[in-house]
C-alpha cells in the first residue's frame, strides 16, 4: 500500500516529456472514490449527521448542559424546556439531553469496537481459511459455522448472560457474534480471488506466498471486508442496545440508550416524548451509518 | 529452414515430462511424456486442440501447478533443473529466468494496483534499487512496447486500459527483468483481430532484439504460422509432430496435423464443407491402449493400436510419432481423412 502513495505523488515529474498524446486524468484510488461521493448528496447529508453525533460524543462534557448523573427528587419526568432542561428529565430527575450525549460515547463504542475486533480476527482466519488448503479451511470454516447455527441475538444475550453485564463482556460476546460472519465474507472473497489469474500472474513473476496475500489477496479482499464491516456497525449498535436494554449490557447509572429505553419504559405514559428519545437515538445513529456505509460501498467500486 | 543444426546446446530441454492429476475418483494425464526442446532465441509453438497439454505443459515448465498434480520427466534450462528448484531459487527463477505472459490480459492484472506499482514491484523484487530507479526503468519498459505516453499510462489502472493495452503492459511486465525464456500462453486469443496482429508482430519484434527464447502455446494455425520457427503439435498429452513451422504447415507428416490443417477455413469454395476431424479427443482419464488418434485415424491398421508409436524422423529437423509417415506425406491434403 505504500507504494501506492510514493508512486501517486510521482518520484519523477510525471508527463515532462509529452508529446500532443491525449490526456488521461490519472488519479489515486481514494481521490476517485471522493470523487464519486461528491456528487451523492444523501451520503453526503447522513455522513454528515455520523460525523455530528462523533464529535457530539467525543466533546460531551463540553456541549453537555448538565451534569449527567446528577439527580432530583423533585425534577422527574418533567416535559421539554423545564427549567433548562431542554428535552426534559428522566425518571431520576436526570438531564436527557445530556444523558443521550454521554450515551453516544457508550453507544459508538459498542457499535465500532465489536466490529473492529470481529474484522480483525474474522478477517485474518477467513484470508488463511481461504487461501490455505482444504484442512485448514475446513478446521476455520467448521468451527465458524458451529457459531452460525444460533441466532446472532440469541448468542449475545447467552454469551453476555453467562459472563454476566458490563461494557467489556458486552463488547466480547458481540465480536463472538461477528467474528464468524467476517471471517466467511473474507473467506468467500479470498477463495474468488485466489483463482484468478493474477494470483497466479504474480506466481509467476516469482513472487512468495506470503507477498502474495500481503499485497494481492488483502488489497482485493480489504474492498468488500471494509463493506460488510461498515453495514454491521448499526446492527453492532442495535444488538448493544438491546443488551443494556435486557439488562446484560452496559450497567446502571451510565447513561446508555439501551438502559435508558429500558428504565423508562415504566414511564411512558407520564412522559411518552421523553421516554422514546434514546429510541429515536438508537434508530437515527444506525439508519445513517448503514446509508453511508451503502453510499460509500458504491463509491469504492472501482470498475463503477 | 534447415539451418538447425543439433550442435548447439538447446537453452530448455523437455524430457518425457508427464503431469498428472490424482484424485479420488480418477487419474487425469494431462500430459504423457512429452518431449522437445528450445534454441535460445528461437520461438516454437505448442500446437493443438483444447485439453490436448498445452498449458498443462507451459505451467509445468514454471512449476506453477498445484500440489495435487504429479510432474514427472525432465525440464532443464540452460543445464539447470528446473523440477528440482526450491524456495529462493524458485522465486528467482520464475519472473528472473523465465516470464509469462497471460491469455486474459483483464484477469491477469491485479485491479487494485496500477500498471506502474506492477512493473515497479516486479523490477524491484528482481534487481532491487530504488523506486525511482525501477520507475524510470519501468516507463522505458512502457515505451518498448510501444504503450503510447508511456509516462501517464504508469499511473493508470488496468480497467482504464484497452485490451490491446493491457496485453502490450503485462509484456512488459514479463520483460522486466530479462528472461532468458519467455512463456505465451494464446496471448493472442482474447483480443480482437487487428489488435491481434499488432501484438503479434510486438512478440515477434522484441523477441528477436532480445534474442528471448519464447514458446508460444495457441490453438490458431495462422497465429503459428505468424510468429513460429518451429511447431510441435500436442494431442493427448504428447508431442506428435515438430518441425520447423513452413515444413509442418506445408506437408504434415502426422495424420492428426493434416486434420487440423484440412479443417481450417482457407480458400475453400463458399458451399464446400469443412473437413472436420471426425470422433472428438481421447478421455484423458482412459487413454487407448495405442495411438492416441488411432480412434480418428482414417489411415489406422491395427499395428496402431498396439503400442504407441516410436518417433520417426521423416526429414532432418523433422518427428512425427505415427508409423503412417511414409504413407502419409505426400498428398495427404487431399486425401479424405
Amino acid at each position: 500500500m505504500n507504494e501506492r502513495a510514493v508512486v501517486a505523488q510521482g518520484a519523477i515529474p510525471a508527463d515532462s516529456e509529452i508529446d500532443g498524446a491525449p490526456a488521461i486524468a490519472v488519479r489515486g484510488y481514494w481521490q476517485s472514490v471522493l470523487r464519486r461521493l461528491r456528487y451523492d448528496w444523501v451520503t453526503i447529508i447522513f455522513g454528515l449527521v455520523v460525523l455530528a453525533i462523533v464529535l457530539a460524543a467525543i466533546a460531551a462534557p463540553l456541549i453537555a448542559p448538565f451534569d449527567p448523573y446528577q439527580q432530583s427528587i423533585v425534577g422527574r419526568l418533567k416535559p421539554f424546556g423545564w427549567r433548562g432542561h431542554p428535552w426534559g428529565t428522566d425518571e431520576l430527575g436526570r438531564d436527557m439531553m445530556s444523558r443521550l450525549i454521554y450515551g453516544g460515547r457508550i453507544s459508538l463504542v459498542m457499535g465500532l469496537a465489536p466490529v473492529l475486533i470481529a474484522t480483525l480476527v474474522g478477517g485474518m482466519l477467513g484470508v488463511i481459511g481461504g487461501f490455505a488448503g482444504r484442512v485448514a479451511n475446513t478446521a476455520i470454516m467448521r468451527t465458524m459455522d458451529v457459531f452460525y447455527a444460533f441466532p446472532s441475538i440469541l448468542l449475545a444475550v447467552a454469551i453476555s448472560g453467562a459472563m454476566g453485564g458490563g461494557m467489556i463482556n458486552g463488547i466480547i460476546s458481540l465480536s463472538l457474534v461477528f467474528t464468524p460472519a467476517m471471517c466467511r465474507v473474507a473467506e468467500t472473497a479470498t477463495a474468488q480471488v485466489k483463482n484468478l489469474d493474477y494470483i497466479e500472474a504474480a506466481r509467476a513473476s516469482g513472487a512468495g506466498t506470503l507477498t502474495i496475500i500481503r499485497h494481492h489477496v488483502l488489497g482485493n479482499v480489504l474492498g468488500p471486508v471494509f463493506i460488510y464491516a461498515s453495514s454491521l456497525v448499526s446492527v453492532s449498535i442495535l444488538l448493544a442496545s438491546g443488551l443494556s436494554f435486557l439488562g446484560l449490557g452496559v450497567q446502571p447509572p451510565e447513561p446508555d440508550w439501551g438502559l435508558m429505553l429500558s428504565t423508562l419504559r415504566q414511564s411512558l405514559y407520564v412522559n411518552p416524548l421523553g421516554c422514546a428519545l434514546p429510541g429515536i437515538a438508537i434508530f437515527i445513529t444506525s439508519i445513517c451509518f448503514n446509508l453511508v456505509s451503502d453510499g460509500v460501498r458504491g463509491a469504492m467500486d472501482v470498475r463503477g | 529452414m534447415d539451418g538447425h543444426t543439433e550442435a548447439a546446446a538447446p537453452l530448455l530441454d523437455v524430457r518425457d515430462l508427464t503431469v498428472k492429476f490424482v484424485s479420488r475418483e480418477a487419474t487425469v494425464t494431462a500430459v504423457n511424456g512429452a518431449t522437445f526442446s528450445l534454441r535460445a532465441g528461437e520461438v516454437l509453438c505448442l500446437l493443438g486442440e483444447s485439453g490436448s497439454g498445452k498449458s498443462v505443459t507451459l505451467r509445468a515448465l514454471m512449476r506453477l501447478l498445484p500440489k495435487q498434480a504429479q510432474v514427472a520427466g525432465r525440464v532443464e534450462l540452460g543445464g539447470q533443473d528446473v523440477l528440482a528448484l526450491q524456495g529462493k531459487a524458485l522465486g528467482a527463477f520464475r519472473g528472473g529466468e523465465v516470464a509469462m505472459v497471460f491469455q486474459e490480459p483483464m484477469t491477469a492484472l491485479d485491479p487494485v494496483y496500477t500498471i506502474g506499482q506492477h512493473l515497479v514491484e516486479m523490477i524491484r523484487r528482481h534487481k532491487g534499487g530504488t523506486k525511482v530507479e525501477a520507475r524510470a526503468r519501468a516507463i522505458e519498459l512502457l515505451d518498448l512496447v510501444k504503450i503510447p505516453s508511456a509516462a501517464r499510462r504508469f499511473d493508470a489502472y488496468p480497467h482504464e486500459l484497452s485490451g490491446g493495452l493491457r496485453q502490450r503492459a503485462m509484456i512488459a511486465i514479463a520483460l522486466s527483468c530479462g528472461p532468458r525464456l519467455l512463456l505465451a500462453d494464446e496471448p493472442t486469443t482474447a483480443l480482437d483481430a487487428t489488435v491481434q496482429i499488432q501484438v503479434l508482430i510486438l512478440l515477434r519484434r522484441l523477441q528477436q532484439e532480445l534474442g528471448m527464447g519464447t514458446i508460444f502455446v495457441t490453438h490458431d494455425l495462422g497465429v503459428a504460422a505468424e510468429i513460429a520457427d518451429r511447431v510441435a503439435v500436442m494431442y493427448a498429452g504428447r508431442v506428435i509432430e515438430e518441425g520447423p513451422v513452413a515444413d509442418v504447415l506445408r506437408a504434415p507428416a502426422h495424420p492428426y496435423t493434416a486434420g487440423l490443417l484440412a479443417s481450417t477455413v482457407h480458400d475453400q469454395a463458399p458451399d464446400q464443407d469443412i473437413a472436420a476431424i471426425p470422433g472428438s479427443p481421447p478421455d484423458l482419464r482412459r487413454l487407448p491402449g495405442g495411438c492416441s488418434f488411432a480412434p480418428r485415424c482414417g489411415l489406422a491398421t491395427e499395428a496402431c493400436r498396439q503400442a504407441f508409436p516410436d518417433p520417426v524422423y521423416p526429414a532432418p529437423g523433422r518427428m512425427a510419432r505415427c508409423l503412417r509417415v511414409a504413407g502419409v506425406l505426400p498428398g495427404l491434403l487431399r486425401e479424405p481423412v
